[in-house]
């Protein structure tokens, strides 16, 4: 169902991505679990499990004493209530907080010595993992249509493509775990920069006990030579999984970068609690996209994920620009915000998110846009689709500083409902502390028109084709930011995801 | 090709009886019109006979090329090769123009168990009939239907007509609110279409339509049923003397 007009560009060039998503085919395609030996750290939280964790990544002492901190920090914080969402307690010492398959503990040096079972299941998965043959199945001339992959297995990152290649343009794409090894300056210049340890009780947690992740690091004025993603698959049971992720784009220079993630499925839920640092010096830009499709527990609410996420960018630099695009389908519970700290004069955030919610799912996410510097823009595009029993929130702050003179904000919110027994909420929070400031705000909420699905019917689709090219339709805005690999898959997920919404 | 027998509908919401007993019989390769004042429902029955929703079916049948399309699914009439050019076509925004016509043709010819089409060989099959209808490539790029001025949608369900090539094609009232100019473009795409395997239902209130397709049958329809069936002279005396003494005669 791709936009017709794109068509003659994509046919071919994507066959992988294509053939992906249509092995996606019916319900949670993910829901497959890897058996795997597994080395697990004791179960619960405690001062030893974070040193354990942190022994296990062979860090150098700065780094423990930073998660002992946070980890101190977190014994004193209470866990939020103000999010429109609704789930039991979370029992804290009832989780593993370290996991990893037994073939990691000698780190393979390349991609050949990773265990055949973890290659197979990113192969499931449709990720390739194998340079040579994603070079033999994407052949572009420009070379600018690979994709560079991090891959990241419950507590660690299996392994990285394209390293040497990248190496050459002198950009650093690694786990977080070896950054910190090999690039401790870099880290220890940024780390926890934007998002500060203590900055909420899930960030906090993550500071404490966050096992692997990737680290970008893009030099001055450099284009990176292609695409970067990082693919997370939760499969030990009882496990969360609290990746950290840190990008810093150096003066004029350029990263996309796509983050994906799938889960098995399990009726018991399991904790996802990630934190997500950008950082943009003068004139950069990062884009930053998130296919998420978590296992979204099953149609009595049952299991699935628990996503609570904290991921900002700091436009540090003038000029500079952060642009998040989320495609959010999974999870049972949705907690995050992708938010821009706006510092530099002129600098810009964009925030595009498509966020599906069916069954029994409840999202409640958006944005922050801070506005600190002069003639700063945001622009914040949210579609909201709810489905079955379903509740979708938007929260979003625009906030306009007292030196942001000739700051601009344009808001723009709707909201699908596909039936009756759903909800869609929008919580927009504005503050403006200068008058030269401008915020726009434009909110709409519709439903799934049935003269709309008749008509399409009326032409020989079925119904579920029929109400996924009327959702299509309604986040074109958003599939239309997103990075060409992902839109397709993106579009196929929408309509996966509403599967059974209807009749 | 299509036959209605003793069709009686009501409204499922409503104790509201709307069709009272239709019968027609619409022949291959034939164009049969359908006249008849505001409200007698001509609407009602292109609705019925495409499956739409909200529609009770308390007696009769009709049937497509001898199998009862009643207890189908739309998409399924659809496929076997009903078509309803709407009275008012539906905006769907979003949604390229191009992106609905290729799900659509790609829907049915997988309903029927065909290949489907590559982008190539749509996109050359697309643009020639655009271009019959002076549907120009914007006007294909846009959103369905979305800020179409209404002799723009008129005349996008006819190029949708022309890409499905559907065997029993009802159109509802394809003639109003065209301008003269456009008339002659709608009229000259049913006409090319028109064959030894497709049928016709046009629905009208004017003969000006019918100056350009000439139809084999008429008939006049009122308080839902059909009252009269003539030749192509019934449109001309409805033209010319209004309903008034039409119903007074069948009363
Ligand atoms: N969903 C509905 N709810 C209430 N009344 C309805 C509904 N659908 C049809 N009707 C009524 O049924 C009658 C027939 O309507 P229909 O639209 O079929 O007429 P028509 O012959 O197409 O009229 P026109 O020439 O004005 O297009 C009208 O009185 C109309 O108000
Ligand atoms: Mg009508």
């Amino acid at each position: 169902m791709a936009a017709l007009d794109d068509v003659q560009v994509k046919e071919g060039v994507d066959q992988e991505t294509v053939e992906a998503v249509q092995s996606v085919g019916g319900k949670y395609k993910y829901g497959f679990e890897t058996d795997i030996e597994m080395e697990y750290a004791p179960k619960g939280l405690n001062e030893d499990i974070v040193r354990l964790i942190s022994e296990k990544n062979n860090e150098p002492e700065w780094m423990l004493e930073w998660r002992l901190t946070a980890y101190r920090r977190w014994l004193q914080m209470e866990e939020p209530e103000w999010a429109m969402v609704d789930y039991p307690k979370i029992d804290f010492q009832d989780q593993y907080y370290y996991a990893r398959p037994k073939s990691m503990i000698e780190k393979p040096k390349s991609l050949d010595e990773v265990d055949p079972k973890l290659l197979e299941t990113y192969k499931k998965l449709g990720i390739p993992l194998k340079e040579q043959a994603l070079l033999a199945g994407v052949e572009a001339p420009e070379g600018d249509r690979r994709v560079a992959v991090d891959a990241v297995f419950d507590s660690v990152s299996v392994g990285t493509t394209f390293k040497d290649e990248l190496a050459k343009a002198g950009v650093i794409f690694c786990s977080i775990s070896e950054a910190i090894q090999d690039h401790p300056e870099l880290v220890r210049k940024y780390l926890g920069t934007v998002v500060p340890q203590s900055d909420n009780y899930y960030a906090t947690l993550n500071s404490a006990v966050f096992s692997d992740g990737s680290f970008v690091y893009i030099p001055e004025g450099t284009k990176c030579p292609m695409e970067l993603s990082t693919y997370f698959r939760i499969n030990a049971e009882n496990t969360g999984q609290f990746e950290r992720t840190l990008i810093v784009a150096e003066k004029g220079s350029y990263v996309s970068y796509l983050e994906g993630c799938t889960a098995p499925q399990r009726d018991i839920a399991q904790l996802h609690a990630a934190v997500v640092e950008l950082v943009a010096l003068d004139d950069a830009e990062i884009k930053y996209s998130t296919v998420q499709n978590w296992f979204p527990g099953d149609e009595e609410g049952k299991g699935g994920i628990y996503n609570f996420v904290t991921k900002r960018a700091d436009c540090r630099g003038d000029r500079s620009k952060v642009m998040w695009t989320q495609v959010e389908t999974g999870s049972a519970v949705t907690w995050k915000y992708p938010s821009c700290i706006l510092r530099g004069d002129d600098s810009q955030g964009e925030f595009y998110s498509i966020a599906i919610a069916n069954n029994m799912q409840q999202a409640d996410t958006g944005t922050k846009m801070i506005h600190l510097g002069k003639n700063t823009k945001s622009r914040i595009v949210s579609k909201g689709i709810s489905a079955g029993k379903a509740q979708n929130t938007y929260r979003g702050l625009v906030s306009m500083h007292p030196k942001a003179q000739n700051a601009r904000n344009y808001t723009q919110c709707d909201s699908l409902l596909i039936g009756d027994k759903c909800g869609a909420h929008t919580v927009p929070y504005i503050e403006v502390k200068n008058n030269s400031a401008r915020v726009e705000h434009e909110a709409t909420t519709s439903k799934v028109d049935d003269d709309q699905l008749f008509y399409c019917r009326q032409r020989g689709m079925d119904e579920e084709e029929a109400v996924a090219l009327v959702v299509n339709g309604f986040c074109k805005d958003v599939l239309q930011a997103l990075p060409m690999e992902f839109a397709m898959e993106a579009q196929a997920l929408v309509a996966i995801s509403l599967e059974g919404s209807v009749g | 090709m299509l036959e209605i027998k003793n069709l009686h509908v009501e409204l499922e919401d409503e104790d509201k009886q709307i069709l009272k007993g239709v019968n027609l019989t619409v022949e291959s390769g034939k164009v049969h019109a359908i006249m008849g004042p505001n409200g007698s429902g001509k609407s009602t029955l292109s609705y019925v006979l495409s499956g739409k929703d909200g529609y009770e079916v308390t007696d009769g049948s009709a049937e497509l090329e001898g199998t009862d399309i009643l207890d189908m699914e739309p998409e399924e009439r659809a496929a076997a090769g009903l078509f309803l050019a709407f009275q008012y076509p539906v905006e769907i925004p979003g949604v390229g123009n191009m992106t609905f016509l290729r799900t659509a043709v790609n829907a049915q010819r997988k309903a029927r168990g065909e290949e489907e089409l590559s982008a190539a060989e749509f996109l050359k099959v697309v643009r020639e009939k655009a271009k019959s209808l002076k549907i120009d490539a914007d006007m294909l790029k846009r959103p369905v239907n979305v800020g179409f001025s209404g002799g723009e949608k008129k005349r996008n369900e006819i190029l949708q007509m022309a890409m499905l090539e559907p065997k029993m094609c009802i159109l509802d009232e394809t003639d109003s609110g065209l301008d003269v100019d456009a008339m002659k473009l709608v009229a000259d795409g049913v006409n090319a279409l028109r064959d030894a395997g497709r049928s016709f239902l046009v629905i009208t209130h004017y003969q000006r339509l019918l100056d350009h397709i000439k139809p084999d049958v008429v008939h006049i329809m009122a308080d839902g049923k059909i009252v009269k069936t003539g030749g192509p002279e019934l449109a001309l005396e409805v033209e010319n003397n209004g309903y008034t003494d039409i119903l007074a005669e069948v009363a």
